[in-house]
């Protein structure tokens, strides 16, 4: 396995080895002394595993293409952010608006996401094993949420079509976001990502949320929710 | 952005390294905020002093006679001056230093200090010798000025009654009908920056029978918009963001301190980081420790 350390090399330089990996490489790299460093392992575009040893700052593996990026510590703001495609797994915490504006991939954030964790998501799947902060899928388009501990303030405000299920409590919901009945394909599709992000829960112990579909269309009665 | 740091010692062992460490915390945040940096720490709280910091634009020439003029111990460091005397001369030395336009008052109390100048933390941490302050506790800051012009006394930390002080990352949109709304109350506030403003704001609620938390539980309600805030006093620490929260801020806590970072590579270089409780304070939640 390569290692890079960030105390004896330059951000841009680690970086740039990364990006340049070829689509055949399959390769395992390390990423050491990241102490909090921002931008670590940013748009990469090949099937690699990076571990990153350590808590990374703002936007780690963001733009993410089919790599899968660990990181052992916590993360920064924006941690995955416009992810397309891929696995990014954070073993501890991870800050605001995670996943923000990701179209597709998995991301697992082992500890608790704070505010605005998948805000205008537009087809990421993220699993947080812990709580969420307030104003989580703000704006959230497509993907999946899944939160096995508690969601804070305003979940799912002005939500699209991204489907959320939490197994906590709801602090409260959002402008436009409602309950839903947990049909037989939406237990099969959070089975499958709990599956995938190693989490120690059972579909039947979660509770749907989605748009009621209000606010889709200009309405003057719907004026204070706007 | 601005970055603030801040360090609240519980053990005693670590007071001579304080500037040292604060230093290092501010100086990794330069690049959250170039234009200017302050640092204010905490020393000597019980020794019988009280302590004026004072600034001059002019220093060699209002500085000159200071000790005389004052009748009061001076010590000089490049723009700023400690001013220390017994507890039961300080209004009468205030009244001397009143009689000297050109003289800012940056803080007065048993135990603050404030160093606070334009340019990058390193600059300023190295005019004022920064790493070689002992104390029990110190809150840094640097700053990307929104708000108000960049100056000495726009610099943060605010220091608006003694021994406090408030250093902010974001921005109030209500600092002016606030400053109105102080000054019918007979509150001064000195400069057009919103900072000082909350921080004028929080001595009042407190000169009116708020303990901090209290005050700052009400400016939850009264300050308007953006705003990490990190405040110091006599003996404690506090931290609260504004309900949306969009501004970072960064807790550890080991058996040896609390350390605030406006992010977590402020805090690399601490001893123990490693095994430290390290969270994000919750959206309007105050966060105090006291020694």
């Amino acid at each position: 396995m390569e290692t890079y350390d960030l105390t004896a090399m330059e951000l841009r330089a680690v970086n740039e080895a990364l990006q340049t990996k070829g689509d055949g490489s399959n390769q395992s790299y390390e990423v050491i002394n990241p102490r909090g460093s921002h931008a670590i392992a940013v748009g990469l575009n090949a099937p690699i595993e990076v571990t990153v040893k350590g808590s990374t700052g703002y936007y780690c593996a963001g733009m993410n293409q089919q790599a899968t990026v660990n990181v052992t510590g916590s993360a920064g703001p924006g941690v995955a952010e416009n992810m397309m495609s891929g696995k990014v797994v954070i073993n501890g915490d991870a800050s605001q608006y995670a996943g923000a504006t990701a179209h597709g991939g998995l991301l697992v954030i082992k500890g608790n996401a704070s505010s605005r964790c998948g805000i205008s998501m537009k087809g990421v799947d993220i699993v947080v094993h812990g709580n969420i902060g307030h104003m989580s899928a703000f704006m959230a388009q497509s993907g999946n949420l899944v939160v096995l501990g508690n969601a804070g303030d305003a979940l799912g405000d002005s939500l699209y079509e991204a489907h959320i299920f939490v197994r906590g409590e709801v602090k409260s919901l959002g402008a436009d976001c409602i309950q839903k009945e947990m049909r037989p394909e939406h237990v099969e599709t959070l089975k499958e990502l709990l599956k995938q992000a190693e989490a120690d829960a059972e579909p039947n112990e979660f509770r749907r949320y989605g748009s009621a579909r209000q606010l889709y269309n200009f309405d003057i009665d719907n004026a204070g929710d706007y | 952005m601005c970055g603030i740091v801040g360090l609240f010692l519980k053990d005693k062992a670590l007071q001579p390294e304080l500037g040292g460490l604060l230093t290092d915390m501010l100086v990794t945040m330069s690049d959250r905020g170039p234009d200017s940096a302050g640092i204010a720490v905490y020393r000597g709280a019980d020794d019988g002093f009280v302590k004026i910091t004072l600034q001059s634009a002019n220093p060699d020439q209002d500085f000159e006679n200071l000790e005389s003029e004052l009748n009061a111990d001076v010590v000089r460091i490049d723009t700023h001056a400690i001013v220390s005397c017994p507890a039961d001369q300080t209004e009468a030395v205030l009244e001397r230093i009143s009689e000297s336009p050109h003289l800012r008052i940056m803080s007065t109390g048993d135990a603050i200090e404030i160093y606070k100048e334009v340019g990058l933390p390193n600059s300023v941490a190295e005019r004022f010798d920064i790493p070689q302050l002992q104390g029990s506790h110190g809150i840094g800051h640097t700053r990307m000025a929104t708000e108000s012009a960049v100056t000495t006394l726009g610099a943060h930390p605010f220091s608006t009654g003694p021994d406090q002080c408030l250093v902010h990352n974001g921005s109030l949109s209500n600092h002016n009908s606030l400053r109105r709304r102080l000054a019918r109350q007979g509150v001064n506030v000195k400069t057009q920056n919103d900072t000082e403003v909350a921080a004028a704001y929080l001595t009042w609620k407190m000169q009116n029978g708020c303990d901090l938390g209290e005050a700052l539980e009400a400016g939850i309600s009264d300050l308007d918009g953006f705003y990490t805030f990190v405040v110091g006093t006599r003996d404690g620490f506090g931290v609260l963001r504004d309900p949306i929260a969009c501004k970072p801020a960064v807790l550890a806590e080991t058996g040896q301190y609390v350390a605030f970072g406006s992010e977590y590579r402020a805090l690399v270089n601490l001893p123990g980081i490693e095994k430290a409780n390290v969270w994000e304070p919750e959206p309007a939640t105050v966060y105090f420790w006291e020694h």
